[in-house]
């Protein structure tokens, strides 16, 4: 009677062979992840050229299905797609069925009815891609749910960082804000894990999650120590009266914001977008030529097509592997 | 106060079980005859009387369960559980009474609204059922509900169960008031300033996932208040689903000076952690929330000490649409009726966490304890609530083999061990494998 033990291995019965998905940064290895940042390279070069559109993913069908707004993701979802020759359907909750009322459930049954490769899928809700790919036999990519994870934007921030060091091993990051409500810090925070960045989270007591077992402080000073400092965007409608996070956003700008002056001189400042200027950054900080926000942007094209490559290959891409794609 | 259909008494000979009834005393292979509902002869080698026989060798007859905690639905959402799925899913599981909820559409919070449920269980309930009746009108917290009058209707205890008494000068009221009814308070004990938008428990994985937190402590700073005035007034009160170790310590504390609180564990607080929730099954999602393992061990040291007296399932049906969401939007609530016995016999009794005997006493005469009901017993005379189980079998939760409406168990696919093979419910045969 003295070993009390957790028994937890049968919640579910075993179901079809698992399709390829990326739901979440925790179901990647080191691996997987070079081959994604590889795969994107390859892409990258591609893009260099005149046209640049490749055959690769000719035929297939990604639907794009985003319940919340977006400008970076769902564009470069669809431009990834598009560059890659796939068909594309982007569908918006506002003016869908959605505004009728439809269940998650019925409008992903009914997108899936057109036999869809990829669904690409941003929700406001934790868990929602998990609902797809339950309901669905497309590879489902997701492009964030709720406050769980945002895959692709971790995966493209480390494409940045490898461009601008040459590395990721050993390169130390401040992450700054609001990171009880950001996918991006734990998408991002699980990602480094992986390739041995070193990572400091950094803000105000209540928006550092207790029980996340990373390095937090609440002194915006040690972010001169990193060599990235990433602003996380400060998500004013959670800032409402009451919720007391902080107690305004002006002494949150005066004790946490990015300012010039908080940074070394050369230190490279990344942001997920969109940005609060004059909250959590500087505008000084953001038009720096050290703000790789827009190289964010670019990354987040290449890395994209990666994904979409990955989920339906899944194999690794290299020079004569796409030579061979384009040729077909 | 306990209501079910009128049913001829079963005549019935068990023979040779092994009768197990902890509080009697009683641990031994025997037969036991069944006169019209009555048990009447308890002994070896005993006549048939022209009784039907049951062959119970190598199967446990223990006193049948009773769940101090069920949602049943009704009135409102009858596509989830009535009173019939109900108690037939209570009878599967082995259980002779089961005490339904009062959070229901529209509240019970009437006498009107509670007779018609009387009525309605005098002609359905396979099982016997007791009711319980808010503690405010409409669960709002803000005017006392007539507690003599629906007490006189037939209200078993009182409860605001789904939310809790935020006020603690109404609490009190409520303490001094249901005194005179010689009712209960059966509390849910959550502070909704610290558990507010929480779905997960505050921790590790909630942190990982991105959940906002649902911290312990937002249970037990309201069990400690409860305690408080439980003491203050000279009052008992029964604490539901506790599921932290703040709360267990808080209770263990208030017992040992004498304050007359009991407490209630639900299998899936016994059983899982909020290392489940990383699923993102919605069938993972309660309230209060799957705890971490530090908690899970008190609330099982908790029980078997009997700081902890009774199990309760906390079946809480939710329709299949409701569940099919996002894990954010889905609804608190698991079903529990058909699996208690078994899944804890599964993973407590087998791997010797908890041995069968305090099983069976905390869901069968620790409740009856608690609500002040006649003990289901293995005793010549006693009217019979028996279950018979074969701790032998191997089954798997099949989602379409349940009696009750709703299929929102966390054990859908599990393989589990120790079935229900018949239950004899107020002196007739409710159920049988």
């Amino acid at each position: 009677m003295t070993s009390i033990r957790l028994v937890r291995d049968d919640l579910r019965p075993p179901g079809p062979p698992p399709r390829r998905h990326l739901l979440s940064v925790a179901d990647l290895t080191r691996d997987d992840v070079q081959r994604l940042l590889s795969t994107a390279r390859t892409f990258e070069s591609a893009l260099d050229r005149e046209v640049k559109k490749l055959p690769t993913l000719k035929g297939r069908l990604v639907v794009n299905l985003f319940y919340e707004s977006s400008t970076r993701t769902s564009s470069s979802f669809e431009l990834a797609a598009k560059r890659l020759s796939a068909d594309t359907l982007t569908i918006k909750s506002a003016g869908s069925s959605v505004d009728k009322g439809e269940s998650l459930k019925d409008t992903a049954q009914t997108l899936g009815a057109y036999d869809p490769d990829v669904i690409v899928i941003r929700h406001p809700q934790i868990g929602a891609p998990q609902l797809v790919s339950r309901v669905t036999e497309a590879h489902v990519v997701n492009a964030g749910d709720g406050k769980h994870q945002h895959p692709t934007q971790a995966l493209l921030d480390l494409y940045t960082m490898q461009q601008q060091f040459e590395r990721l091993e050993g390169l130390h990051v401040a992450v700054v804000g609001d990171v009880l409500h950001s996918r991006v810090a734990r998408s991002l925070l699980q990602a480094f894990e992986l390739v041995g960045v070193r990572c400091t989270l950094v803000g105000p007591p209540a928006l550092l999650p207790r029980g996340l077992g990373a390095e937090m402080t609440t002194d915006i000073d040690v972010i001169k120590d990193a060599d990235v400092v990433y602003v996380l965007r400060m998500q004013q409608e959670r800032m409402e009266s009451g919720a007391n996070y902080v107690p305004s956003l002006r002494e949150y700008a005066a004790r946490w914001g990015v300012t010039p002056d908080r940074l070394r001189p050369g230190q490279k400042v990344m942001h997920p977008g969109p940005m609060n200027r004059g909250v959590e950054i500087d505008p000084r900080v953001a038009d720096s030529v050290d703000a790789l926000v827009e190289t964010q942007v670019r990354s987040g094209l290449v890395i994209r097509m990666a994904v979409l490559y990955d989920v339906l290959t899944g194999g690794p891409v290299g020079v004569r592997a796409l030579a061979a794609a384009e040729v077909a | 106060m306990l209501y079910a259909k009128k049913q001829p008494g079963a005549n019935v000979v068990v023979r040779g079980a092994r009768v197990l009834d902890p509080v009697e005393g009683v641990d031994a292979v025997l037969d036991v005859r069944i006169d019209n509902g009555t048990i009447a002869a308890i002994g070896e080698g005993l006549d048939t009387n022209e009784h039907r026989v049951v062959d119970a060798t190598g199967l446990v007859l223990a006193p049948a369960f009773i769940d101090p905690h069920v949602h049943l639905r009704t009135p409102g959402r009858e596509d989830e559980e009535t009173i019939a799925s109900g108690t037939q899913a209570a009878a599967a599981g082995g259980f002779c009474t089961i005490l339904a909820m009062p959070n229901t559409d529209p509240v019970v919070d009437s006498a009107a609204t509670l007779g018609a449920l009387v009525e309605t269980a005098g002609r359905e309930a396979e099982v016997s059922v007791g009711f319980l009746a808010a503690i405010t009108r409409g669960q709002r917290g803000d005017q006392l509900t007539e507690m003599a009058e629906l007490a006189d209707a037939g209200a078993i205890a009182f409860s605001d169960d789904g939310v809790p008494v935020a006020s603690a000068g109404m609490m009190r009221r409520a303490l001094q008031y249901s005194s005179i009814t010689g009712r209960k308070l059966a509390l849910h004990c959550e502070e909704q300033s610290l558990s507010h938008d929480g779905h997960v428990h505050e921790g590790a994985v909630a942190a990982e996932l991105g959940f906002a937190g649902y911290p312990s402590i937002a249970e037990s700073v309201m069990v400690e208040r409860d305690l408080a005035l439980a003491g203050y007034e000279g009052q008992p009160i029964h604490l539901l689903h506790l599921s932290s170790v703040e709360s267990v310590a808080a209770l263990r504390r208030a017992r040992a000076q004498g304050i007359a609180a009991s407490g209630e564990v639900t299998p899936h607080h016994l059983v899982l952690t909020d290392e489940a929730v990383r699923s993102l099954d919605p069938n993972v999602k309660m309230n209060p929330p799957l705890r971490g393992e530090a908690d899970r061990v008190a609330l099982l040291e908790a029980l078997r000490d009997g700081t902890i007296e009774c199990i309760a399932t906390d079946h809480a049906p939710h329709a299949l649409h409701e569940k099919d969401v996002p894990f954010e939007a889905a609804p608190f609530g698991v079903t529990g009726l058909e699996t208690a016995f078994a899944v804890l016999y599964s993973r407590l009794v087998q791997p010797g966490l908890l041995p069968l005997e305090t099983l069976v006493e905390r869901m069968s005469a620790g409740p009856a304890r608690v609500f002040g009901i006649d003990r289901p017993r293995v005793a010549v005379g006693a009217k019979a609530n028996l279950a018979l189980l074969d701790l032998e079998r191997e089954w798997d939760v099949d989602p379409n083999a349940f009696r009750s409406r709703s299929r929102n168990s966390w054990l859908l696919g599990a393989r589990l061990t120790g079935a229900v093979a018949m239950t004899i419910a107020n002196g007739a045969v409710a159920f049988e494998a």
